[in-house]
């Protein structure tokens, strides 16, 4: 059991890298990565809203949408509890941790909508897992490689700010061919893990 | 037919006027209690969020007023006066005249003075040119001058000349913004009431730190010597004024044999207007 959970999390972090991989999420993959500091915090909000989503949309699908032969309202329903969900999460945080609400406050609204949150409430029902733990498992897998990703990214952003590649490549073209070489990077882990299943 | 539209259409609104009952609950019950007092507080202070009062922005500064744990009225340095009044009146406490501060490079090293080692060629910032060996003068504690300070500073105080920063007084408002960015940090804030600097930051002995630049300090101990409130003193090789003790006489300046205490008029717009 613990075995099956480390796998699905270790695929979803390195060989399904959502950012990296999938290519889902990469707005504020580029747009948030500039800063460590700030790059941990959105990778943290974003792991944090991906359990949470994933806690609440998985029961309602299992246990409301497939009784009523509604899975075609996935999408629309999905959206419509994750953005109520971060609302709620965010008047708690403010309520009772503010300390916590001013490091992570300002990225959570950001994220409501984010397609990489939506992609892991929808890949948790299209790569049917059939337990609630291990779409858990997932969501966490899924958070990690997207928290790994923006370190390693916020890491190569840094080193590019000193460097100085020809004028016509200065600021976002450089970030996107860097950005590529990354993805390249984790193509490396296809087929790790089914090589260790053998 | 018409049952699937219906079911469908059901199911969305109702999980939606679920969600939008908790919600509503959730902000009805666990709304943060915002004082009145820090409020009104809060929209005296210019919401720069800078720091320079030394809280986490305007509204940590708007929040220990009105708790009372903070008495200075006088610590918001961007708003200067015309905030500290606000302040005051909405406390009902008496007015506080604001020391500014104002923003001094201790460097005086410039192209004259400083021995070059090296001619650097890389990308123009001084946190670039620091990475290669603490930047191209022999000196590693001094201005790298390339001008990441005046690049940041949002009211262009900051100028460059003969390869040093230098501060242009009235045009400072003191937010510090200078003083994290330099990689070196040397530059810090001052009560613009004062007027001596230490224009050098070499922690070096005297005969070495002379080779690398004729304006570093020697650590002679001349100034200790001289300043009638003992508000000089010489720690690892290298002259410090503590300015709450400086009656700003400027005597250390004129017995400084190196010319590295830098004495001038630092007062921005405001005890300018004092003066008159």
């Amino acid at each position: 059991m613990i075995r099956d959970l480390m796998i699905i999390i270790f695929t979803a972090m390195l060989v399904n890298n959502y950012v990296l991989v999938k290519f889902l999420g990469i707005c504020p993959f580029l747009g948030v990565s500039k800063k460590l500091h700030s790059a941990v915090g959105m990778g943290l909000a974003v792991t944090f809203v991906m359990l949470l989503a994933t806690a609440a949309t998985w029961p309602i699908h299992t246990y409301l949408l497939t009784a009523f032969n509604l899975e075609y309202l996935q999408t629309i329903v999905f959206i419509l509890i994750i953005a109520a969900l971060v609302q709620l999460v965010e008047i708690i945080l403010k309520r009772y941790l503010p300390a916590l609400h001013r490091s992570l406050g300002i990225y959570l609204p950001l994220i409501t909508t984010n397609c990489a949150v939506l992609g892991v409430a929808k890949n948790n029902i299209t790569e049917g897992y059939e337990l609630f733990i291990e779409a858990m498992a997932n969501a966490l897998g899924c958070g990690l490689g997207f928290l790994l990703a923006m370190v390693l990214f916020a890491g190569v952003r840094m080193r590019i700010e000193t460097a100085k590649p020809p004028k016509c490549f200065e600021g976002m073209p450089i970030t996107l061919v860097s950005a590529s070489i990354v993805a390249l990077a984790f193509y490396g882990f296809a087929g790790v893990i089914d090589n260790m299943l053998l | 037919m018409l049952e699937a539209i219906l079911s469908a259409a059901a199911c969305v609104a109702g999980i939606g006027l679920i969600c939008a009952v908790v919600l509503v609950v959730a902000a009805k019950f666990m709304a943060v209690r915002e004082n009145a007092l820090e409020r009104a507080l809060r929209e005296c202070l210019p919401g720069v969020n800078c720091g320079a009062c030394g809280y986490t922005g305007c509204d940590g500064y708007a929040k220990v007023l009105a708790e009372g744990t903070e008495k200075q009225t006088n610590l918001c340095i961007p708003g200067g006066d015309a905030v500290s009044q606000q302040i005051s009146e909405a406390l009902g406490v008496e007015f506080q005249n604001t020391v500014e501060q104002v923003a001094v490079v201790h460097c005086c090293g410039d192209c004259d003075h400083a021995v070059q080692k090296a001619d650097y060629m890389g990308v123009q910032t001084c946190s670039g040119a620091r990475m290669l060996y603490g930047g191209q003068q022999a000196c590693t504690y001094g201005c790298l001058g390339k001008g990441d300070c005046a690049a940041i500073c949002p009211y262009d105080a900051i100028y460059m000349e003969k390869g040093i920063a230098h501060v242009c007084a009235p045009k400072c408002v003191g937010c510090g913004l200078c003083v994290k960015t330099c990689p070196n940090g040397i530059i810090s804030l001052i009560p613009d009431t004062k007027r001596e600097v230490i224009a050098c930051s070499n922690e070096e002995r005297g005969a070495r730190a002379r080779k690398k630049c004729t304006n570093a300090c020697i650590a002679c101990g001349k100034c200790e010597k001289i300043c009638p409130t003992g508000a000089i003193a010489v720690e690892e090789n290298l002259a410090r004024i503590d300015y709450d003790k400086c009656i700003a006489c400027g005597k250390c300046a004129q017995v400084c044999p190196v010319g590295c205490i830098l004495s001038a008029d630092r007062s921005g717009r405001h005890r300018f207007s004092e003066v008159q």
